[in-house]
This record gives structure tokens, sequence and C-alpha cells, in this order.
């Protein structure tokens, strides 16, 4: 048997407690590394436990699918505000996205350069650590500061201290409507400098993109009179860049990265200082970028092979290799020891992959 | 409350140890006089008092590297102290401890108006963080009412939130970085200037450990644009079932104000009896402040009040001008001062669902009258954190312990409706018998565990947060 798909937590837990070798945490497998062993799927803990759209929270099963919450959530005219990226044709996979692939890996997508990443809207979680045991932290409030925060410690884990089974979050309302101004002819330098000047600005940008060759792009949410307003207000700071044009929504195009998708080549994820990330690019030498979080992060394709810890040398930042032969990121002595340290304490036996 | 009883050994090896230290930080840095050391006996929750062994007030990172290594190589405890300004009793030392206080880092290191960050020392107050930016027309989100003194450190300690958390978020959703000493003095740097990075998020994790993991010397905290305006509304209703009812009513609506302050009758009166501000006498009052331009403030406003009206308020008041809007300000800023006032008062900090906000109020009536003591109550209603003031009389003899035996229950009664102990002011001594109330004991072991990791030998700050029972086998090892 290479793949399990426990129905219950209780289920889970037992499974955890018989396994010897590694097991493969997946959800949807839309998103995240796909390391050999069992496949541990999660799509039998599926679910929404509460939805209370007039305190802006909702708890459901880690295998609950995405697509099921946003629908949920739209019918009340709420969203998850994180903007989940969807990557599967960026990295060719097939699969439905789950809650608990998309907070293990800490998805998140344009707007999270103005209102969080995924984990900031995680409020509590239930999971299953390599013992086999379930731990409960956080809770379904918004404020709440009892204990340590293993939420955010088990957002963005990957799967390797635990197995989420059930994840509370907060939920936001859908603004009224969005507008989207681009300005055109830009270089790098440039173009970061104008995503800057408008994210500086009092006029709560919540998109801040650049796609070189093609945009430079700015979303503005909310009540229309509100939006028209603020995007009048946006095109004079933004005047010594050029005059630009209001455009049709890039959003959902930019969230999943859809320029690089399809191409063949190494692919990068880079997390940076926004006003570095031109002179970082510049030293890449990549076939094609996507800055998104107006700077801080940067998508790259790279001919295969190339040698992009060589190329990048010291930055302030983080590289990581999606697909290739990257290596993998190397953390500080110290830093390495302390997760080290969790992974052992999570996962004695070293069940997860 | 109970402490740890001191460490017989410890305490026979002061002079020592002192002299240790001495040996790695300036003269000046060392404090060892009893008298002088009366001044860290306590934070603000001043009815536990206890002086440390000594307090160490160190000015940079690989000073307090060098003085932890000493104090990890002599076994003694160690108690972080931001500005002291804890509600929960965070920064309360035991007799055989060591006071770090960071007071004297208050350093701006960096600022980046392009990447939006400030980097500070720990030390640094909340509002000199603002104001070092404000002149570009930027601000540090978190706000806690203590904001004045309260230091960077504690706030990371504690995750400390603030009135305008609806809109941005508490600490956690605003740290960016820490440079960090471990016990044994290893220096880590955690995050920076970058929105993630791969590997486990160790900066969420020490985000509101209340000074368990480790010291935080430096911080690299997001700033915001100011936004251009903010205007709030007064609305005053018969009930709180009904004023619940609105804010849940609101929030339905797709506005997302900044803030959504409640109070009910017994601090209305207070605060009018002490601030003069103005406010009508009913039930419950909600104070619903937004932001924007002049044109974004009115519409969400008449959208507001168009809400408020279908709940039948007894008063609905905007403010014309900057001058009304202070003024309706001016009593929930003194409510606690107009407590203070009028009483002894115990602040509680517990944070409930939005929609249990009824049924919560009315328990917390009824316990009042079952205990004999008066609540008050005032609190971020937006997000469901209520600060409940418990009115007593320190000098009769039981009164507190009675005032501890409500506080108690009132929490309980927020854990069972699906809330939580502490919103925003952390667990430190006061609810840390009380943790077993929200947590079974794997949900526990589990953030022990996360301290194993970050202080084996449990010398941080180790008698807060936790059962003392729970923790004894590893604060003895």
């Amino acid at each position: 048997m290479n793949k399990m798909r426990p129905a219950s937590e209780a289920e889970l837990c037992e499974i955890i407690r018989a396994a010897s070798g590694p097991l493969v945490v997946r959800g949807g497998g839309t998103r995240g590394a796909l390391p050999a062993g069992v496949v541990l799927e999660t799509g039998g803990l599926s679910g929404v436990t509460l939805y209370e759209p007039g305190a802006l929270t909702l708890v459901a099963g880690a295998g609950t699918p995405m697509a099921d919450l946003e629908a949920l959530l739209a019918a009340e005219g709420q969203r998850l505000a994180f903007e989940v990226p969807d990557l599967r044709g960026l990295l060719g996979r097939e699969g439905c996205s789950t809650l608990g692939g998309v907070v293990a890996e800490n998805a998140s997508g344009p707007r999270r350069v103005s209102v969080g990443a995924c984990r900031d809207f995680c409020l509590g979680v239930r999971f299953v650590d390599g013992r086999g045991e379930v731990i409960r932290n956080g809770g379904r409030v918004m404020k709440n500061v009892t204990g340590y925060d293993l939420v955010k410690l088990l957002a963005g884990s990957r799967g390797r201290l635990g197995v989420l089974t059930e994840v509370a979050l907060k939920v936001l309302p859908r603004p009224e409507t969005e507008a989207t101004l681009c300005l055109t002819g830009l270089s790098d330098v440039q173009a970061v400098a104008a995503l800057s000047a408008a994210l500086g600005s009092p006029y709560e940008v919540t998109g801040a993109a650049h796609l070189p060759g093609q945009g430079t792009y700015l979303r503005i949410e909310g009540f229309e009179g509100s939006v028209r307003y603020r995007l009048e207000r946006l095109r004079g700071v933004l005047a010594p860049y050029g005059a630009g044009a209001e455009v049709a929504s890039p959003w959902a195009a930019i969230r999943d990265v859809t320029a690089l998708a399809g191409r063949a080549g190494d692919l990068w994820r880079l997390s940076l200082r926004p006003s570095e990330a031109p002179g970082v690019v510049a030293r890449l030498g990549a076939e094609a970028v996507v800055y998104d979080w107006g700077g801080g992060l940067v998508w790259a394709l790279m001919a295969p092979g190339s040698d992009v810890a060589g190329r990048l040398g010291r930055f302030s930042g983080h590289a990581t290799c999606l697909r290739g032969a990257g290596a993998a990121p190397t953390e500080p002595p110290a830093i390495a020891a302390l997760t080290g340290g969790l992974r052992r304490q999570f996962d004695p036996r070293g069940v997860f992959a | 409350m109970d402490m740890p009883r001191p460490d017989a050994a410890i305490l026979s090896r002061k002079a020592r140890i002192v002299a240790r230290l001495r040996e790695v930080l300036p003269a000046d840095a060392v404090v060892d006089d009893l008298h002088e050391l009366r001044a860290y006996e306590c934070d603000a929750l001043s009815a536990y008092r206890c002086p440390p062994l000594a307090a160490i007030l160190p000015r940079s990172t690989a000073e307090v590297a060098a003085a932890l290594k000493v104090c990890h190589d002599e076994g003694v405890p160690v108690v972080p102290r931001g500005a002291g300004t804890s509600l929960a009793g965070g920064a309360l030392p035991t007799a055989d401890s060591v006071i770090l206080g960071v007071a004297r880092m208050n350093a701006v290191l960096e600022v980046s108006y392009p990447d939006r960050f400030i980097r500070v020392q720990s030390g640094r107050t909340n509002l000199s963080v603002s104001g070092a930016v404000e002149e570009e027309g930027f601000f540090y989100a978190p706000d806690p009412s203590s904001q004045l003194a309260c230091a960077i450190a504690g706030n990371i300690a504690m995750n400390s939130g603030g009135a305008h958390c609806l809109k941005y978020g508490v600490t956690t959703n605003n740290l960016l970085g820490v440079t960090m000493v471990l016990m044994d003095g290893t220096v880590v740097e955690i995050g920076g200037p970058w929105m993630d990075a791969p590997g486990l998020d160790l900066l969420g994790v020490v985000c509101g450990s209340e000074g368990q993991l480790g010291v935080v010397t430096e911080a690299t905290l997001r700033i915001l644009p100011k936004p251009e305006g903010a205007l709030p509304v007064l609305m005053g209703f018969d009930s709180s079932e009904v004023a619940g009812a609105c804010v849940s009513d609101i929030i339905k609506a797709g506005v997302l104000p900044v803030a959504i302050e409640f109070m009910d009758r017994p601090c209305i009166e207070a605060c009018e009896a002490f601030a003069k501000a103005g406010y009508p006498m009913c039930e419950a009052l909600l104070i619903v402040e937004v932001e924007g331009s002049e044109a974004e403030i009115r519409h969400q406003l008449d959208l507001i009040m168009q809400i408020a009206r279908r709940h039948n308020p007894v008063e609905l008041r905007e403010a014309a001008d900057a001058d009304q809007a202070k003024r309706i300000w001016l009593g929930r800023k003194s409510a606690f001062g107009a407590m203070g006032q009028i009483n002894d008062y115990m602040c509680l900090d517990g944070t409930i669902p939005v929609s249990s906000l009824p049924f919560v109020l009315k328990r917390i009536g009824e316990l009042s009258r079952d205990f004999g003591l008066d609540v008050a109550n005032v609190f971020h209603a937006g997000d469901g954190n209520m600060h409940p003031l418990i009115l007593y009389n320190a000098n009769l003899p039981g009164d507190q312990e009675k005032c501890e035996a409500l506080g108690a229950e009132i929490l309980k009664l927020c854990v069972e409706v699906g809330g939580c102990l502490t919103g925003e002011h952390g667990v430190g001594i006061e609810k840390r018998d009380l943790m077993a109330v929200q947590y079974g004991p794997a949900d526990l072991e589990a953030q022990l565990r996360v301290k194993d990791v970050f202080d084996p030998k449990w010398l941080l700050n180790p008698a807060k947060v936790f059962p003392l029972q729970v923790t004894a086998s590893r604060r003895a090892g």
C-alpha cells in the first residue's frame, strides 16, 4: 500500500503511531515538494465545522477543498484575503487544492503585501504530531496570546511537524469593486521605485506587481466612490513614472504566475528586500521574471542547470528552487539547530518525510 | 499566586554571580544594591512583589550575550524586562533571578521608507517607534494603551495588540524580524526586511513567548503610511444585546472600521464622572472609527449609521470636527484612569467570539452579583477582546482573593464560549494556573517541548505561562 487516506482524526493518529517509514502528507498535491514515501492524504478530514460571517470566522477540516470554502464565503460576500495562488499551471500539477495544503505551505498571493500572509489569518489549528498525539493550539478568536503560538509554527511547516486536521481562519469582507492602474515602459529599477511610492502612499494599494516588458500594476479595492478617488490620487503620486492607464484585472494571472507557466527551465522563488530586487535580478540573468509584493517576491525562470546560488551571492532575503537542480536553502547553524530541535520534539521517530 | 521557592544555593553565590557579571558588563550596568533593586520588584501587576538577586542593564546585543552566558554557566534564572508595564506579571522576578532590563537599548538602527520597515533596539518605546517615522507620514500600527511607556521588547514577548487591531493586526502581524540571544549566549537572526522565508516560522513562535525562548535585542518592524484622516461615531443603545447585534451587522455589511469600542453602563458612569466627555447615560455605548479621505469617511459613516438606526439607538452622535472626535474618544481613553479614581480594580483580558457577546455580558452580570463585586466592561468589540474591570478594595482583607476568584470564573466563561484566557496582555503569572482550562495535557506538553529546544535548562522566565506543577520537573532539571 503506498497511499493512505484516514477518514477521521483518530484513524490518522493510529496510522502515524504504526508508521515506521517516511510519510508524505498530501492535501491535493497541487503545490509544494513531493518527496518519496508513503502518501498520506487528508481528503477524508473535510467539512466546514463553523462559519460565522458576523464574526469573520471560518473553521474547517484540513482536507476541505479550497474551491468549496471559496464558494461558501462568496455566498456571504466574504473571502480569504491572502489570495491563495493556484500554482497547478506553473508547477505542472493536477488535483484539487485543500485548506491544509494551503496552510502547510503558507500559500499567499499578491494581497500579502498589504494584508499579510496565510499565517496571519490562521486563528487556530488541530494537528497530529509524529508521536500520533492530537494537539490543539490557538482557537477561533482574532486576538489570542494564550501560550505559545504554535499556529504560526505549523503554518508553512510543510507537514514536517505534524498533520493538520482542522484550521480556524479569519475571513474578510469582499470589497464592492477593484481597479488596476498600469504603467508601461519602466525599467525594473523604475518599476520597483514606483511600486514603493504607491505602497508608501495612504491610498491602500492591495496589489503591486511588475512584469518586465509588459507592465507595472497597482490594485485598489473598496467601495466604488472610494476606489475612484484613490485611483486618481495614486495617478498623482505616480505621475513621475508616466500617465498610467486603467486596465482589466491582471491579478489572477499574477497570483498564479501564468507568465512563467508551461515553459521549460529551472524555476526559482526569491523573497527579498524590494529595493534590492532589481539588482539581484540583474545578476541572476533569468530568462523571465515576475515581480510581486512590491518587488519583495520574484519568480524567476532560469536556463536549466544555472548556478543561481553563485550568481546571487549575498543578498537580503532567501532563494528557493521549485524546479531544477538547485541546492536546498541552507540555514545558519544556530537556526538549523533550533529547527532540527523542533523537528525532533514534534517528530522524534522521523516519520514525516 | 505562588512563585517557586528561591534556590538557596544561588542566593548563597550572589557575590560571585554579581562579580562575574561585572567582568563582562560596564560597572553601571549591574545593580545589586538592595534599595536600587526595589525598582525591579514588580511590574504593572503590582499586587505581587519580590526584589531580584540582581538587575543588569546592557546596552548592546553583545553585552546581553555575554551576560546570559554567565547566567547560563551559573544556572541562574533570568527574567527579561521591557518597560515593566505588564499587567500579567510577565516581568515579576524571583529572589534567585537576575532581571535583564533592555531599557537602555533604545536606538533606531535603520529606517527604509521604500522598503517600509524600521529596525530598532528592543528597549525603544512603542510610541517612539511611530515618532521616528511620523515626519515622513508613516506609523507603527500596534497601539497598546500603555504605548507611551511600553517597550517593543515587551510588545514582542506578549504579542501586544491595541484598539486598532481589527484593521492592522497585532504585533505578530507587524513584526518582520528579530535579533535574539538564546539563554546560552548564542545570537540568532530570525527574519528580516523581507516577507517570508523557507524553513519553520520561528519568528511566529518567538512572538508571544513571554520572554521564555530568548531575549530579543533588536527588531525589524513593518511601518505603514498614515491614513489621510479618521473619524469616530458614537452610538448608545438600551441593551448590550442590541449593541452586539449592531457590531455584527456592521462587520457583515463589508465595512471594516479600524476600531469598534464598547462600554457598559457602570463604565460610562465612571468615565462621565471622571472625564465629563458628555456621554449619554445608557446600557451600552459603541465608538466606531473609520479611516480614509473625507469622502471615504463620509461614505463609511453613512453606511454605519444606517445600520445603527435599524437598531433604534438612544443616541447617534457624529464628530463634526477633530475637537468633537477627541471628545468622543476622551471618555474611552480615560476609562482605566476613571476606574482607578473610584476603586482598586483588576483588568481582565479574555477574548470571546463576537456572537457570544450578549450571553457573556449577561453571565458576567450574574457572576458579579454572586460575588458581590461590581464589574465594568470596556472592550474592543470588533475582535471580541474583552476588558472587564472588577472593582474591589485592596485594603479590605479577603477582597483581592475574592476578586481573583471572580476573574478566574469570567475567564473560564470566555473559554467555555469558544474564546481564550488572554487576548493581548499575556499569561504571565496571572493566568498561569488557568492554562489547563483552555488546553489539555498534550496541548501544553507541545508548548513545553518548544521551550525545551530554545532553553533546555529552563532558565529564562521559568515560572511564567504554565502551571507550576506542570513545569516543576523541567525547572528542577
